[in-house]
This record gives structure tokens, C-alpha cells and sequence, in this order.
């Protein structure tokens, strides 16, 4: 079995050179194995190569205005080609050395083992990659503009190739609108996680760190705060304010760091008691040193799991604040939103809720597989 | 066990008034205050002056945390501005339907939920196995609200098969007992199967993983081996042990159950408390949102005590002291 493995790597290094590779990013992975992944850098390669052709004048045009969506998506479109050529040309130039080198063994390439074993997640994480491509070239992805109204001539329309998810009520290009909401709905839920992880670890390493009265008060304010149903008590701050996208990340950020802080807390608690904590504190660094340095680094492994899977939750509770007319205010197409839309015409344009909730599901279920596979990576016991 | 359960009482008594705590905060951490809506120039000031001494706004924030504490606790909610009732009532009316429709809910998810567990536990790796592990995930991740829509355009739109509103049909009273039953299940079904479905998914992959631990138990393979049924083996000695843990979901699953009952009674018009804070927003009546917030809250608190309690009377072998 072992040496059957030494021969593939020894039978494809020879070919890894072939300058043929370097034509096509993908390829090499194909040949040498490595199908699943270069079928994804194809798929990617694909999707990058036909944006640039079919939005080269729409490109040019809006580099010339100053757009700054076009900017950002043609500085993507350029980044990812040059970073898959840049991956084929380092193989070409520099061939990885035949020599299998073993037992260079970190927490995290065992880590990276684990989670290239793991079939699901590797789905989910292309999936994320994917969707947050579409997110940044949405400029060129989208076919229409997606607040574009078109009364007289295009309302209710059906999916067609010209409109692969159809139009609604104002004639608005229901896929554009997708593409465009995946932005929306991505990063609000991309920096609504960033606020609460960040605000959650903090206060939990802190409560277990210092205990005493701080662990009390800190812990009972998450026994109070976890009693709310987060979209109940989502929706009474949200009352209280005029609704905006700024509002609505902190609101999002402020609710959602209460299940973090319960896993530091509880990691903290236990490090404190290691002997490297005794170390450092022996060496007499300051505590907060310590805690930032050497205890909150070790608690990584929870926090980048209830991360990923705290995504997908946002991503739910934004779908269901918008669907409610509490999120992200129309026209800003967000996915709840559009669902929202859908609503009021589900029976004679079934196609406005069913697309978005679509697109939720796949985005949900992603950031899940993920998170579930980074989990079984990152815990050791659940390693064979 | 006595002392633990009136331990546990005791401790969800802070709970409520910290509660109740954040709640106040939150009203007065709002720009302006609840008469800020009738800040137009049509009304005369000294009107709205007089409302602020009414609602008691012109008094300290100590002494108006002490009031709103006591009344809130006295149960009485204040008035409505948008419904014209006070709010109490308004919850009478509301908290009945909103507990009806999660109960089935529970339901749901429990039954089908550990159904599917055992049926995936049973037949691991197999193809039944991994086409209900697709579809536990895909439920899972699935916003309630439009699977909703969806069942709403599918089974009732199009097919005709439920309807589509209400907690039970206009022309209710007319029904006899039986018909009366009937016609809420009928209205239930959609409702409580889109409440329930994510959570069941949820439950079947617990179920299924604790299932699977408890088989490999030495006891199990006792009872196999003094050659008990497998059927015997699994509901009478592995469900009962690898159900222990499936009661804690219980608890934690509420706060989830609440959030979606207010998704999915906006779909169906269930004229239940998610629906009325909906509309009390967009009315900006503070009263009636507050107090919702709250008995949903409260609701949480009783749901995590009752889970506690269960808990502790379906695993003996824990002792708390």
C-alpha cells in the first residue's frame, strides 16, 4: 500500500514538469490524483475566463467611471487567474521534491489531514469559495442591474435563459438580484460573526481568566441573554432605532456572542491551570499578556468552529429579519427581501421566494458542512 | 431531588428580574422616548408633556425602574397605543394560539425526530442512512419561513388540501366538538410542520449519534446475547438510555422554537404572539413589544426549568447536591 502510493507520487513528478500544466491551472491535479480539486480549480478557471470575456466591454466602461463594485471585481477577476497560473508556474519552475517528506507534524497539518479526508466538507468549502466569487464579481456575473425597473415591458416574467430565475413585480431581474443579495446577505453575515466571536471570546477568556465576581457577572448576563429568542430580541432593539445596515450588523454582532463566550470561558478555565500558564507567570508577564499570548491562542480551535457555523445562523436571521421588512431595506436587494417580494406574488410568480430561499439553503448548508468538518479536524478525540 | 428542583426555582427568579433589567435599559437606551412618534407640529406640546407625566417619564430612572419592576411583575403591561386594549388582554388572546402551535411543534420534532434517528442508527452507512443524513442537513439549514411559502404555495394554493390562515375556519363555532377538533388540526398541520421540521432534523442527528454510542455498551450486547428480539433490544434497552441526552435538546431548542413560531405565524396569519409583536413594531407600540419580549423571555426560563426537572427525573443515576 505504501510503496503502491511512493510509485504514483514518482510516476506523476516526471509529468509534473510538462509545460502543458502551466496552459491549463487544473490539469496537473487531475493527473496526478488530485481529481476533486482540479476539477474545482476547471470549474473555477471556467467561471473566471468566460467573466472575462463576456464582461470585457462592461469592464472598461465602468474602470473608466470609477466604479468602485467594478474596481473591486475586476481587481478579484485578475487576483484569482493570477494566483491559479501563479500556482502552476511555482510547480513548473520549482518541482515539489519527490521525497515524501513525513513526520513534519504540527497540530494544524494534522488538522489539515483530517479535513482533506473529509468529502462533505471539502464540498461545503468549495461552495463558500464559489459563493464568495459570485459575491465579489457580481458586477459582471449579474446580467441586469438589479434595481433596474422595467414596468411596461418585463413584469412577471418566467425563468428563460434571458431571466434564469424570471422578474418580479417591477420588471427587476430576479437572478440578478440574487447575485447582488449574496453580497449583502454574505458580508453582513461574515461582519456580524467577526463582531461577536471577536466580543464573545474576549469577555468569556476574561470571565474565566479573572473569575470570582467577573465570571459571575459576566455569566449571568449570558444566562439572561440566552434566554431571549435571538430574533425576538432582534427584532425589539430593532424597533426601537431606525432600521439601516449599519444597525442591523451591530444589532446582529450584540446578540450573537453569548454561546461563544460560554466555550472560552470554559477552555480558559481549564488552561489556567497548565503549566505553561504557571510558566509565563513565573517569568512575570503581565496578565493580559498572558491571556491575549498564550491562553486565547490555545481556545482557537472552538472559536473558528462556532465561527463557521455562527455564519450560517446569521445568514438564517438576516434572511428571516429582511423576509420580515426589519433587515436590509428595499431596494437593497438582500435575500429575505426578495423572498419578502415573493411573497405577496407567490401564486402567479412562484419563481421570486423560491430562487432566494434556494440560494439560502445552499449557503447555510455549506457554512454547516464546513463548520461540522472543521470540528471533527480540530477535535483529537474524534480522530481515527 | 426535592432541594435541586426548589434550587433550581429559586434560580430562575434573578433570571426574570434580570431579565425584566435589560428589557428597561433597552427602552431608555432608545433615542427619545415612546412619545417621540407624536413629535409632529400638529400636536400641541403641552399634550405631549401631559402624556410624559402619565407614563410616568418625567420621574427619575431609579424611581421609574422601580415601577415598571413592580408592575411588570404585578402583571400588569401598560396600554397599547396601537391596539386601543391593554396589553395584557391582548397576551391572554395571543399566548394560547402561540402555545398551541409550538406544542405541536415539539411534537413534531420529537416524534419524527427520533424516529428518523433510530431508523438512520439502525441501518448505518446504508443507503436509507445517508438519504436521510442529506436530508436532516438540508432541513436543517433551511430558513423555516420559506419552506413555509413553499408547503403554503404547494399544498394549499396549488393542491387545496389546507388552508392557508387562521387557527381555525371563520365558520368554527358552527362545528360540532369532533368537527371543531378536526378543523384546528387542519389548520395546525402546515403551521406546526414548518415550526418543526428544522428541529427534527436537529433531533434525528443526536438521536442517531447517541443511539450509536449506546449500542456499542456492553449491556446491549448482553441483552443481544441472552437472546432478546432486536426489537426488544433497541425500545426497551438502548432507546431508553440514548433518549436521556435527546431530553436536554429540549431546553435548548425553545429560544430556536420562539424566533421561528414568529417567522411562521406571519405566514399563516396564526394570530399568536410572534404575529402580534410583528405588528406592534411596525406600529412603534413599545408596551406591547416589551411585554411580548418578555413572556416570550419568560416562556425560555419555565421551558429550561421544566427541561431541568425532566432531566433529572429521567436520569436517577445523577444525583444533584
Amino acid at each position: 500500500m505504501a510503496s503502491g502510493s511512493a510509485m504514483t507520487i514518482e510516476g506523476s513528478a516526471r509529468s509534473r514538469t510538462s509545460p502543458a500544466f502551466v496552459l491549463i491551472p487544473g490539469l496537473r491535479d487531475l493527473v496526478t490524483g488530485r481529481r476533486p480539486l482540479g476539477l474545482f480549480t476547471l470549474a473555477v478557471l471556467i467561471l473566471l475566463l468566460s467573466v472575462l470575456v463576456f464582461s470585457a466591454d462592461e469592464m472598461a466602461e465602468g474602470l473608466g467611471s470609477g466604479d468602485v463594485g467594478i474596481w473591486v471585481a475586476t481587481v478579484t477577476l485578475f487576483g484569482s487567474l493570477a494566483f491559479l497560473w501563479g500556482r502552476e508556474i511555482r510547480a513548473f519552475v520549482r518541482p515539489t521534491p519527490v521525497v515524501v517528506k513525513h513526520e513534519q507534524v504540527s497540530p494544524w497539518s494534522i488538522t489539515i489531514q483530517q479535513f482533506k479526508k473529509n468529502r462533505m466538507a471539502l464540498i461545503g468549502l468549495s461552495c463558500m469559495i464559489l459563493l464568495y466569487l459570485v459575491t465579489l464579481l457580481a458586477p459582471f456575473i449579474a446580467p441586469f442591474d438589479p434595481t433596474e425597473q422595467d414596468l411596461a415591458g418585463r413584469r412577471h416574467l418566467g425563468p428563460s435563459l434571458e431571466h434564469p430565475m424570471g422578474t418580479d413585480k417591477f420588471g427587476r431581474d430576479v437572478f440578478s438580484r440574487v447575485v447582488y443579495g449574496a453580497r449583502i446577505s454574505l458580508t453582513i453575515g461574515f461582519v456580524a460573526v467577526g463582531i461577536s466571536v471577536t466580543l464573545g471570546s474576549l469577555l468569556g477568556a476574561v470571565a474565566g481568566y479573572v473569575g470570582g465576581k467577573t465570571d459571575n457577572v459576566i455569566m449571568r448576563l449570558v444566562d439572561m441573554l440566552l434566554s431571549f429568542p435571538r430574533l425576538v430580541l432582534v427584532l425589539a432593539v430593532v424597533a426601537l432605532f431606525t432600521p439601516s445596515i449599519f444597525l442591523l450588523v451591530a444589532v446582529l454582532g450584540a446578540t450573537g456572542w453569548m454561546g461563544t463566550s460560554r466555550i472560552v470561558r470554559g477552555q480558559v478555565l481549564a488552561l489556567r491551570e497548565q503549566e505553561f500558564v504557571q510558566a509565563v507567570k513565573a517569568l512575570g508577564l503581565k496578565d493580559r499578556r498572558i491571556l491575549l499570548r498564550h491562553v486565547l491562542p490555545n481556545t482557537l480551535a472552538p472559536i473558528i468552529v462556532a465561527a463557521t457555523l455562527g455564519i450560517g445562523n446569521t445568514i438564517l436571521l438576516e434572511a428571516g429579519l429582511s423576509f420580515l421588512g426589519l433587515g436590509v431595506q428595499p431596494p437593497t436587494p438582500s435575500w429575505g427581501n426578495i423572498i419578502n417580494d415573493g411573497r405577496e406574488a407567490l401564486l402567479n410568480a412562484w419563481w421570486i421566494a423560491t430562487f432566494p430561499g434556494l440560494a439560502i439553503v445552499l449557503t447555510v448548508v455549506s457554512f454547516n458542512l464546513l463548520g461540522d468538518g472543521l470540528r471533527d479536524a480540530l477535535d483529537p478525540r474524534l480522530r481515527d | 431531588m426535592t432541594a435541586y428542583v426548589i434550587r433550581r426555582v429559586l434560580h430562575a427568579i434573578p433570571l426574570l428580574l434580570g431579565i425584566l433589567t435589560i428589557l428597561f435599559f433597552l427602552v431608555h437606551l432608545a433615542p427619545g422616548d415612546p412619545t417621540a412618534i407624536y413629535f409632529n407640529p400638529d400636536v400641541d406640546p403641552e399634550a405631549i408633556e401631559l402624556m410624559r407625566e402619565n407614563l410616568g417619564l418625567d420621574q427619575p430612572l431609579h424611581v421609574q425602574y422601580f415601577k415598571w419592576m413592580t408592575s411588570f411583575l404585578k402583571g400588569d403591561f401598560g396600554y397599547s397605543f396601537g391596539l386601543h386594549r391593554p396589553v395584557i388582554d391582548v397576551i391572554k388572546d395571543s399566548f394560547k394560539n402561540t402555545a398551541v402551535l409550538s406544542l405541536a411543534a415539539i411534537v413534531v420534532i420529537f416524534v419524527i425526530g427520533v424516529l428518523v434517528g433510530i431508523v438512520s442508527a439502525m441501518r448505518q452507512y446504508s443507503f436509507t442512512d445517508n438519504v436521510l443524513t442529506f436530508l436532516a442537513f438540508f432541513f436543517y439549514s433551511m430558513p423555516s419561513f420559506w419552506f413555509g411559502l413553499m408547503l403554503l404555495l404547494i399544498f394549499s394554493y396549488k393542491l387545496g388540501l389546507f388552508p392557508a390562515s387562521l387557527a381555525a375556519s371563520l365558520d368554527y363555532e358552527s362545528f360540532s366538538w369532533s368537527g371543531k377538533i378536526a378543523n384546528r388540526l387542519h389548520h395546525l398541520a402546515l403551521p406546526a410542520l414548518t415550526l418543526g421540521l428544522g428541529g427534527a432534523a436537529g433531533v434525528a442527528r443526536y438521536t442517531r449519534g447517541s443511539l450509536l454510542e449506546v449500542i456499542r455498551q456492553d449491556y446491549i450486547r448482553t441483552a443481544r446475547s441472552k437472546g432478546l428480539s432486536e426489537r426488544t433490544v433497541i425500545f426497551k434497552h438502548a432507546l431508553r438510555n440514548a433518549l436521556i441526552t435527546v431530553v436536554t435538546l429540549f431546553g435548548l431548542y425553545l429560544p430556536f422554537l420562539f424566533s421561528g413560531a414568529v417567522l411562521v405565524e406571519t405566514i399563516f396569519s396564526w394570530p399568536g404572539m410572534g404575529r402580534v409583536i410583528v405588528t406592534a413594531i411596525f406600529q412603534r407600540d413599545y408596551p406591547l413589544i416589551m411585554a411580548n419580549t418578555f413572556v416570550f423571555a419568560g416562556a425560555v426560563v419555565l421551558g429550561n426549568l421544566l427541561a431541568d426537572i425532566i432531566y433529572c427525573f429521567v436520569d436517577p443515576r445523577i444525583r444533584y447536591d
